[in-house]
């Protein structure tokens, strides 16, 4: 069954409660996935994690929100104060914009938009201009060198991004996300193995996290955009860099993991499960991987990924236009027979300068 | 072939920190629990068997840090020394267990406590009855292996680490 586009009727009262829902959605689980990161992150690296707050340190993010609150907001005295108090806000608002089109369950979203995911792609990418907003407005080395390392990165990464996307569009037949949900007999992730690949390591990339946190890395550049932030505003960007991954999972869960659809349980909580399990995955590849370089960054992105995006757009619009009543599980062998031939054949190509960097 | 930069290397270390999530952390958290301590630990305090003694004063010869304190006088009687005064600056003490090692009649041990922490300097030093043994301050193998003997095997490391709930 499907929910009616005004659903609990009228156009007014269907904003509201779903605006409702998306902010203490996001809000919710993003101080799940705090608290989810953080101890699982300990667990990983033979520590306990934050255990004191609450039982097994639920209660930490709380905590750490209230304190964050509490403390004073500093402005740098040579830092442009409009640019430094608008650039969180900027941040922070495409996360909860995002969620505007994922589907929750069958037709239960904001608003079911034709051109979904053309929209999220969209919106997501305003978030760099927040960030870089704060490099530029802190007045400060280190944050202006984080803020463009940020948009060079996004720069990069959207177009492998983007490609991914397209062979789900092919496969689909459709922008609109509950469309891409329904569509999918089999999750995605079956038939798109490399199209996953890339997406997840492209949105990894984008949402600046571990290993490609070289935007805000901790031991050169300090936190980057936000070393010169403090108190409510230092909270927005914690908040937009959980909220982005919260917005990716989901993402990668409508995309690829066939979204609400599930056995038994019912649709919104297999949204929410899939959504933690692919944030859980995140988590265990950021305990994981090293710090990259900024030039293995930039190889990674245009030497590896844009090639094999293009090359999956390739094979994919052939697939869909040569067989497209062929039979989904010889698709899904074919796809990751492709996928790992192209992942040996393009590590084996893959260089980085030839051992010489020059800046 | 080998296969470590084809993404064979990045499943090793996923396995690494997998198994880690699975495993006993190994953090102790200090004030809740504590590491077992060794049978033969040199502590930060000594134990002085009064009985045993005889005064000779070599413990306080042989402390390369000038620690000890000791002062005897001539008992006629019963041909040996009485000890007057005996007192141990542990604020000064290294724990290196020599003046254990020298005494001729073994009347002297290292205790356990390692928690001895003060905000004066003077309430670190042991003085006469203090130095005695009890319940609380036994003696511990260093030197002594009957002492060890008695005391039962242990590892170091406390059985499980439980969390607070």
């Amino acid at each position: 069954m499907m929910l009616p586009s005004d659903w609990p009727g009228g156009f007014w009262w269907h904003w509201l409660v779903f605006t409702v829902i998306i902010i203490a959605f996001v809000l919710t689980l993003v101080m799940g996935l705090i608290w989810i990161e953080r101890r699982g992150m300990g667990r990983m690296q033979a520590r306990l994690g934050p255990n004191r707050v609450g039982p097994f340190g639920l209660l930490q993010p709380v905590a750490d929100a209230i304190k964050v609150l509490l403390k004073e907001d500093i402005v740098p005295a040579r830092g442009d104060k409009i640019v430094h108090w608008l650039a969180p806000v900027t941040a922070f608002f495409p996360v909860l914009m995002v969620f505007a089109v994922v589907p929750f369950q069958n037709g239960a979203l904001l608003a079911d938009l034709n051109i979904g995911i053309l929209y999220v792609v969209a919106i997501s990418s305003i978030s760099t201009v927040g960030i870089l907003m704060a490099g530029w407005s802190s007045s400060n080395k280190y944050s202006l060198l984080g803020g463009l390392r940020e948009v060079a990165a996004v720069v990069s990464y959207e177009v492998p991004l983007v490609l991914s996307v397209v062979g789900v569009v092919l496969i689909a037949g459709s922008l609109s996300l509950n469309q891409i949900v329904l569509a999918q007999n089999i999750p995605f992730i079956l038939l798109q193995p490399l199209g996953f690949l890339i997406f997840f390591i492209g949105g990894c990339a984008e949402i600046n996290r571990s290993p490609f946190d070289l935007f805000e890395a901790d031991s050169e550049l300090v936190a980057g955009f936000h070393t010169e932030y403090s108190g409510m505003k230092f909270a927005m960007f914690y908040l937009t860099e959980y909220g982005e991954a919260l917005a990716l999972s989901a993402i990668i869960t409508t995309l690829f993991l066939s979204g609400w659809r599930g056995p038994i349980l019912p649709p919104w909580l297999w949204f929410v499960l899939k959504t933690i399990v692919v944030f859980f995955v995140m988590v265990w590849t950021r305990t994981t991987l090293p710090r990259i370089r900024i030039d293995q960054l930039m190889a990674l992105a245009w030497k590896f990924l844009f090639p094999l995006a293009i090359i999956n757009l390739f094979i994919t619009a052939i697939e869909v236009l040569a067989w497209p009543e062929a039979l989904p599980w010889t698709m899904t062998l074919v796809n990751i027979a492709i996928m790992a031939l192209l992942v040996l054949l393009w590590s084996k190509f893959f260089k980085l300068g030839w051992g010489r960097v020059a800046v | 072939m080998q296969f470590e930069r084809y993404g064979k290397g990045i499943a090793k270390g996923l396995m690494v920190t997998i198994t880690h999530l699975l495993r006993h952390p190994i953090t102790v958290q200090y004030p809740d629990q504590r590491l077992n301590t060794s049978r033969r630990i040199r502590g930060n305090e000594l134990i002085w068997d009064n009985i045993k003694c005889t005064g000779c004063g070599t413990c306080a010869k042989s402390c390369p840090q000038g620690a000890i304190k000791i002062v005897t006088s001539a008992n006629l009687e019963e041909n040996k020394y009485t000890v007057e005064e005996i007192e141990v600056d542990t604020g000064y003490c290294i724990q290196c267990g020599l003046c254990v090692e020298v005494c001729p009649y073994g009347a002297l041990f290292m205790g356990y406590a390692y928690e001895r922490a003060q905000y004066q300097r003077g309430a670190v030093v042991q003085a006469n009855e203090s130095l005695l043994p009890s319940a609380e301050r036994r003696p511990s193998g260093y030197m002594h292996p009957e002492i060890a003997k008695e005391l039962p095997r242990q590892t170091l490391l406390i059985e499980r680490i439980t969390e607070k709930k």
